[in-house]
């Protein structure tokens, strides 16, 4: 056999919409498991969003949280027991708006976990509503005639703020649009858990990622939009790597 | 074991004098905690003070959070990785930290807290105050759970509850907290631990936390359910615990009950002020007695109606307006005649205030024309600070 599922995944049937960029994320993490031999010593962390479910995804052992507050039980989770790996999966929402405070503070603390962080400039469970990352200009069921930043505010770029911190060890921007975006994904996520696994400390992976449901656009046209809109605003490559 | 004897830093029975702060800190310890996280909030930082270096010296964990809400979710993945965690506060800062509380209730994990309470609402004041009966009680956050509420009175029972509070959330799988106030988290007196110090590596292991799987089925600490017939049973499962636990787990101190005529109802520190009061209405000839629930959830209902049938008048005492009454009207089913005093503000009535209050009180029923029976006709509960 040379192609199969990975033993970090279960084989439950995913629920993600067409195009969605979840699934291939959940393949690149569940690969980056199988390969550094740690599934037996991990512990995944769901978010609250479409994501919410990965507990049923992942074939390790598993802990569903209330919205934002991911970061906060990886650091009970880590300072309890250091010899864990864990990992936390979290949409813009959840990463750059209601917790905000816990993303800045782990990072400041330097805790020793990951953080796979899913920017679709949506909040896609709930229905397409503003997301902290959502572009200027773009339409969501919260501002129907697009953001406008004079009364909506500016996007967040995560990587760039949190590079102002001493804490972080590493801070990589990627997107999983097209098959070379991927694999540089891949890279970025293993190399982000490996730190973790040498107890370097705090790592984040910021992974651009699209929604054509919220977006509106087919699979395709939704991928083609991320290179032509979002990654212009959202630079691809490292913020922090201080263990080169 | 030399090495081991300086860890313990006192002996069970040794009489210490300590803050009440500091006794829940140290007991707490004493009982095998090894992780806290909590956020400065008057009067309850001597906890966290004393935590920052004792969790050090005995290999835990302390985390000062950015925020309560950090804090408890701290807790929600110490708890789900098998570690006694700890964190405690007063009112407005466990406000925040009931959406945790929530999660935790749901997800089967054992915490335990301590609300030393302040006046509130708002951001009130930093005196002692008993006002968050109903935030503890109640559950508090979102959804249908309960806590068990454990209320001391002094700093003895503020340094053994911890390890009451350990052992009831490890056997029910429940959040337990300590509902104290300012004034027994900031007062020294005389203590001692009742208990021996728990040795964290010979506690039972549990089947439900995340270690890793191996050799094993993966394990899932969720609370989300989208089966609404799921939802349903998990809440059942939920419910048949709780009522084991107002089946078994029900605890009150009771003061010269046997012959009273009146009987004070009061927790914490109210309920230590009474027994000053009592003193002075006994010296007085007037039969009164006190009975201080120690559980305030689960509530000690059963005693309380038991208690009817020798008494017929119940004064409760609270710092507050007026909250726990309701549960003691509750309990008594209009089988007694309810009386009120309430002294909210963060003031801490004195046993004069009390016994003034006692002395407004028949001891026997009069259905004449007293303005007493003439309320009682309008009102279960006769509040004493109206008359």
């Amino acid at each position: 056999m040379i192609f199969k599922r990975p033993e970090g995944l279960t084989n439950t049937p995913w629920r993600y919409c067409p195009g969605c960029g979840h699934g291939i994320v959940h393949r690149l993490i569940g690969e980056v498991i199988d390969e550094l031999g740690i599934r037996e010593k991990t512990i995944g962390i769901a978010p609250v969003g479409c994501s919410v479910f990965m507990y049923e995804y992942f074939n390790c052992d598993m802990i569903q949280t209330a919205h934002g507050r991911a970061p906060a039980v990886a650091t009970g989770i880590k300072r309890s027991h250091p010899d864990l790996i864990c990992f936390s999966y979290q949409g813009d929402g959840d990463l750059a708006a209601i917790g905000t405070a816990e993303t800045v503070h782990s990072a400041a603390r330097g805790e020793n976990f990951t953080i796979i962080f899913i920017n679709n400039t949506i909040y896609g469970m709930t229905g397409g509503q503003q997301a902290p990352t959502t572009m200027p200009g773009q339409k969501t069921t919260t501002n129907p005639y697009g953001r406008d930043t004079r009364i909506h505010g500016f996007p967040i770029r995560v990587c760039e703020m949190l590079a102002t911190l001493d804490g972080p060890v590493y801070l990589e921007r990627v997107a999983v649009n097209k098959p070379v975006n991927v694999i540089r994904a891949k890279r970025a996520i293993s190399k982000a858990i490996k730190l973790q696994v040498d107890n370097k400390g705090f790592s984040l992976v910021e992974i651009l990622s699209p929604c054509p449901t919220g977006w509106g656009l087919s699979p395709k046209s939704a991928c083609e939009y991320m290179d032509k809109v979002m990654l212009p605003y959202y630079p691809l490559g490292v913020f922090k790597d201080l263990i080169k | 074991m030399a090495e081991m004897k300086d860890i313990t830093k006192y002996k069970t029975g040794e009489h210490i004098l300590i803050k009440g702060n500091e006794a829940l800190a140290e007991g707490a310890v004493r009982a095998g905690c090894r992780f806290f996280s909590g956020y400065p909030i008057t009067p309850q930082n001597e906890v966290p003070e004393y935590l920052s270096w004792r969790l050090f010296e005995v290999g835990g964990t302390f985390i000062q959070a950015e925020a309560e809400v950090s804090a408890i979710n701290m807790l929600y993945g110490a708890a789900a990785v098998g570690t006694r965690a700890m964190t405690s506060s007063s009112g407005c800062g466990i406000s925040l930290k009931q959406e945790g509380i929530s999660y935790i209730a749901s997800a089967e994990l054992p915490i335990f807290y301590a609300n030393v309470m302040r006046g509130g609402p708002g951001l009130g004041n930093i005196s002692p105050y008993q006002g968050d009966y109903f935030q503890s009680t109640r559950g508090g956050g979102h959804g249908d759970y309960r806590v068990i509420v454990l209320a001391p009175n002094s700093v003895t029972e503020m340094g053994n509850f911890p390890y009451l509070g350990y052992k009831l959330a490890d056997k029910y799988r429940i959040p337990c907290m300590v509902l104290a106030d300012g004034l027994l988290g900031q007062m020294m007196e005389p203590m001692e631990f009742k208990f021996d110090w728990v040795d964290i590596n010979k506690l039972p292991p549990k089947d439900y936390t995340l270690t890793g799987c191996k050799n094993r089925e993966r394990r899932i600490i969720n609370t989300l359910y989208m089966d609404v017939n799921i939802l349903e049973r998990h809440t059942w499962h939920l419910y048949q615990k709780y009522r084991e636990i107002e089946a078994t787990e029900v605890r009150y101190e009771e003061r010269y009950t046997e012959d009273a005529d009146i009987i004070v109802v009061a927790y914490g520190t109210s309920a230590r002020v009474a027994m000053d009061a009592i003193a002075k209405a006994r010296k007085q000839g007037i039969k009164v007695g006190l009975f201080r629930p120690i559980t305030l959830w689960p509530f000690p209902k059963k005693r309380l109606l038991e208690l009817t049938a020798r008494s017929s008048k119940f004064l409760v005492v609270e710092m507050s307006i007026g909250q726990m009454v309701e549960d003691v009207e509750l309990s008594l089913q209009g089988k007694a005649e309810i009386y009120f005093y309430g002294q909210p503000g963060g003031i801490v009535p004195t046993g004069d205030t009390i016994k003034n209050q006692i002395s407004k009180i028949k001891p026997v029923s009069d259905v004449s024309d007293s303005g007493t029976q003439k309320l009682n006709s309008q009102s279960k509960v006769i509040y004493l600070n109206d008359i």
